[in-house]
């Protein structure tokens, strides 16, 4: 029964795999292209089935400190924003990363600077990978690249969150998040009890119980010896982080000469680049990061070992290319082809690109 | 079997809700579906279109740059996308929408006077209904039945008893097309 295939937007698919992951609560605000998550999750009341909240805030700003609270209680709360409403909440995010509590954020990321347009960009990679908000913090960043992945996703960056005490975020854009596919939709499980809460969160700030000291949930420290303490301890939970939870998908990478290494909406348009560029008898492949941090950059060292050359493509100016340098470290040539503000590639431009950067043809 | 297919006109004229029918009907079919919009401030009075991909296999981008078929409702859609059909592919426009006629010889041309036949059953909101049975006379790609469990799936219950318009507007569109 829960295999019911649907056909279904990335925005729906992240709604509904909320509530059927049993998040407790959803804050958030409206913006072109993710509206319809919050649309779909208001349609569904959720909060008459399974007792989710859904709420929408008054900005962006209140939302991400209403996620902040209900994180702070050990619930599975989340928000949702596209870029300049995520630019926004993140004093939030900061403060989320620096009191170590779960939750997950969705960026359906449009084309910036500023208000810019409601048209498709990955121009927040810099800031969702690189910091955004202030101070050493990292978010798990998870990249899908379709609407199926866009509903697992949800589940998989709640269970990181609560495994690690760390913000989550599902880094997509107005493509992936616009576009209808088929899906199929994970099945219904119970919200968390109070009991499960108090045993797997036991941090919670829910109220003093008898026989345990007050929890304090805070970023605040003005001892700088502990202030130092508590960065030493995120850099440690990073660490492990880095070491675990790198994920990535190799297209056609096993005879490749060429690489193009792409993320979310940019990989599913390389894939027809790299079946063109086969009809033609180039060897080229496509490596597509699923986690952005952490970077899947042991394996791309790997491949600067076995192949001439690389592309990051991207729909930005030019910022994961930045990793793809770092990873394969001068073994390699890597160029970068993107589009900007909102314009979307097609797979032959890409690969005119390619042949003109990376092939010097 | 893979049919790439773009359908494009003004916001309003149905462009949306017909790829997402045919979507659904290849859903019904057990096929691959991918069903892209813009969805930008040009459907409110511009052109709005759909990038439709029905696909025995995986779908990898779901953004192209040629298509198989074109369906173009206004004058606009025709200019931008005439010369994105495929070599040998397939242009279906509206006779109404068009005042200047496609140019291309390698291709295939037909036309659908469905604005003419949406005013003669008195009912415009046909009018995509019609151009879809013409689609479907040229290329069966999915079949009438499961166009019907589509349109089940993709109206919401209050409107269900909208199918049998719905099923008679497809049946005269596949009277009404023609080569050109």
């Amino acid at each position: 029964m829960s295999e019911e295939i649907k056909l279904l937007k990335g925005n729906e698919a992240i709604s509904h795999a909320a509530i059927r992951y049993g998040a407790d609560g959803y804050f958030g605000y409206p913006i072109t292209p993710q509206s319809e998550i919050l649309e779909t999750l208001m349609a569904e009341m959720p909060w008459e089935t399974t007792g989710m909240v859904v709420l929408q805030a008054e900005s962006e700003v209140a939302a991400i400190n209403m996620v902040y609270g209900g994180a702070g209680t050990g619930k599975r709360i989340m928000t949702s924003s596209s870029s300049p409403g995520i630019s926004l909440k993140l004093e939030g995010i900061s403060y989320i990363a620096g009191a170590e509590l779960p939750c997950l954020i969705v960026n359906i990321m449009r084309g910036g600077p500023g208000l810019g347009t409601i048209q498709p960009s990955q121009a927040d990679y810099f800031q969702t990978v690189k910091g955004g908000g202030h101070g050493d913090y990292r978010l798990i960043t998870l990249a899908p690249s379709s609407v199926q992945e866009m509903a697992d996703f949800v589940g998989l960056g709640f269970d990181l969150a609560f495994k690690y005490s760390n913000p989550a975020i599902i880094l997509a854009d107005g493509i992936i998040g616009q576009m209808m596919e088929k899906v199929i939709l994970p099945p219904y499980r119970p919200r968390k009890t109070e009991e499960e809460i108090e045993k797997e969160s036991p941090w919670a700030a829910r109220g003093k119980t008898k026989g345990r000291n007050r929890n304090v949930v805070t970023s605040l420290e003005l001892d700088p010896a502990a202030m130092e303490e508590n960065n030493i301890r995120f850099q440690a939970k990073y660490k492990l982080i880095e070491e675990n939870e790198v994920r990535y998908e190799e297209f056609l990478c096993e005879d490749a000469e060429y690489l193009l290494v792409a993320f979310g909406s940019s990989a599913r348009i390389c894939q027809k680049t790299v079946e063109l560029a086969r009809e033609e008898g180039i060897k080229l492949g496509l490596l597509r990061p699923i986690t952005l941090w952490p970077f899947p950059s042991k394996v791309l060292n790997t491949y600067a070992d076995k192949t001439k050359g690389m592309l990051s493509v991207e729909l930005n100016a030019g910022q994961m290319v930045e990793d793809v340098r770092l990873a394969t470290n001068g073994k390699v040539k890597v160029e970068h082809f993107g589009r900007l503000g909102g314009i979307v590639f097609t797979p032959d431009e890409i690969l005119a690109a390619f042949k003109q950067s990376v092939m010097n043809q | 079997m893979k049919q790439e297919i773009i359908i494009a006109g003004f916001g309003g004229q149905g462009v949306l809700s017909m790829g997402k029918i045919l979507a659904y009907s290849g859903l019904m079919e057990g096929k691959e579906v991918s069903w892209m919009p813009s969805y930008g401030p040009e459907q409110r009075g511009g052109t709005a279109n759909v990038t439709v991909i029905l696909s025995d296999d995986p779908i990898s981008s779901p953004i192209l740059n040629a298509y198989d078929i074109a369906i173009v409702l206004n004058q606009p859609s025709l200019e931008k996308f005439e010369s994105k059909v495929k070599p040998g592919g397939i242009l279906i426009y509206d006779g109404y929408g068009i005042h200047s006629k496609p140019k291309r010889t390698d291709i295939q041309t037909y036309r659908v006077d469905a604005m003419d036949a949406a005013t003669e059953m008195k009912n415009e909101k046909a009018f995509n209904m019609l151009i879809l049975g013409g689609l479907l006379k040229i290329v069966p790609m999915v079949k009438l039945e499961n166009v019907l469990l589509g349109l089940k799936k993709s109206l919401p219950e209050r409107h269900h008893k909208l199918i049998p318009m719905n099923e008679a507007a497809i049946k005269k569109g596949m009277e009404i097309i023609q080569k050109v």
